[in-house]
């Protein structure tokens, strides 16, 4: 019995360590391939459709509301302190540090990363995948890397907009609503919020989540067992595994990029 | 699938959206729009204790902002604090017997180095010193005097 539940443990780190060995492998694959997407750019702007342009509706209405709660939320906190006039610095910095790069990240773990998971698991599991390598086609090339620059272009772009969005919707909320006045929310969130440290690593951040989010959905959907119910665990796993990874990182890269003032 | 063309155009549409994002929270969000450089020119000021004024801190003359705190350090020898102030070019007509004052700004507001003329005829120059100040207040000391004050009358 004991000895039994050891084995398994043992054989799940090992088949843990595996798929991780696996995934590096594919990830110097993708890298390696995405030079081949340069000389081809209709490849990746089709990615860029259905990975970037589909996402942008759900990411722009989710970042509406996020704002406009922000605003209601930090107007009621502020206003106890007779402090409504650096709702903007609130609404701004919590957008720019932590929920665009996270929300917008999360958003599109479960918008576009189920779907390449489902797309290339499908692709699999219906024998494209090997029948592209019969014709000589490396479907890692032709398939996989683009999605991969895809979602990392895609990404910063995305997590900026959410991020505007929220602003502008915080500003609708706070000034329109609210009566906190126009100029200071705009003056003190200008005051108070660095280009570099600020705006730049809430960059950083959207491009580190696009990165792990992409490599995430590619390889489970690449390493999926090839029959419906594989592709729909893997799917399960995309969203899972990417929500994990994105909180995880973005704590450490908290600690690291706003350490000290 | 659409037709490739329209296609091309919303990506092109959401590309150019995105930038947009990146420009708008660089220019309208942060502060780099007020970082375009300006012709400044650096005094020295010392005081007995600079509070919590910080780097970048605003330098203000009357009210309005004219430069902000480029640096602050400590001098062991004569245990002051050392601030640099860099003002904008522009307003180079500063006195010579200029005093420098920290407030606050509101009471919960962050701290300013305030800039009071003096009569001198004699202007300040880049890397000249101010020689009068008025150190921060600090609202413990300012308290603690006052319950220690009014203690006293009562006896």
């Amino acid at each position: 019995m004991v000895i039994e539940l050891l084995q398994r443990l043992g054989s799940n780190t090992r088949d843990g360590f595996t798929k991780l060995g696996r995934g590096t492998r594919f990830l110097a694959q993708t890298i390696a391939g995405s030079v081949s997407v340069l000389p081809r750019p209709r490849l990746l702007l089709n990615q860029m459709y259905s990975v970037g342009v589909l996402s942008f509706l759900i990411i722009s209405i989710s970042g509406l509301f996020v704002g406009m709660v922000l605003g209601l939320q930090g107007y009621y906190i502020l206003s106890d302190f007779g402090a409504e006039e650096t709702l903007g610095v609130m609404v701004a910095a919590s957008l720019v540090r932590e929920l665009g790069p996270v929300v917008s990240a999360l958003l599109f773990a479960g918008r576009a990363g189920s779907a390449l998971t489902a797309e290339i698991g499908l692709m699999k599991a219906t024998e494209q995948l090997s029948g592209m390598e019969m014709m000589a086609v490396d479907p890692i090339k032709r398939i996989i890397s683009p999605r991969f620059l895809a979602g990392l272009l895609s990404m910063p772009l995305l997590a900026a907009l959410f991020s505007t969005v929220g602003i502008l919707g915080g500003q609708m909320v706070g000034s329109g609503l609210l009566g906190v006045d126009e100029g200071s929310y705009w003056a003190q969130m200008q005051a108070k919020l660095d280009f570099q440290d600020d705006i730049i690593n809430g960059v950083i951040k959207s491009i580190v989540f696009g990165f792990v989010t992409t490599w995430i959905a590619l390889f489970e959907g690449y390493d999926s067992i090839p029959t419906s119910e594989g592709v729909s665990r893997a799917t399960t796993r995309t969203v899972v595994n990417s929500a994990f990874s994105i909180l995880g990182l973005d704590f450490i890269l908290t600690a690291l990029m706003f350490g000290d003032d | 699938m659409q037709n490739a063309n329209t296609q091309d155009t919303l990506v092109g549409l959401f590309v150019a959206a995105g930038i947009a994002g990146l420009f708008f929270l660089a220019l309208q969000v942060s502060n780099l729009s007020s970082f375009t450089e300006h012709e400044s020119y650096t005094v020295t000021a010392r005081f007995q204790n600079s509070g919590g004024l910080k780097v970048k801190s605003p330098v203000s003359a009357a009210g309005v902002k004219i430069g902000q705190v480029s640096a602050i350090s400590f001098d062991a020898k004569t245990f002051e604090s050392v601030v640099q102030l860099s003002i904008d070019a522009q307003y180079n007509t500063l006195p010579e017997d200029t005093t420098a004052s920290i407030f606050t700004a509101g009471l919960l507001g962050e701290q300013y180095v305030s800039l009071e003329p003096g009569g001198s005829d004699d202007y300040l120059k880049h890397e000249g010193k101010i020689e009068i100040t008025q150190p921060a207040i600090i609202l413990e000391k300012a308290i603690g005097q006052f319950l220690f004050k009014s203690a006293a009358d009562k006896k």
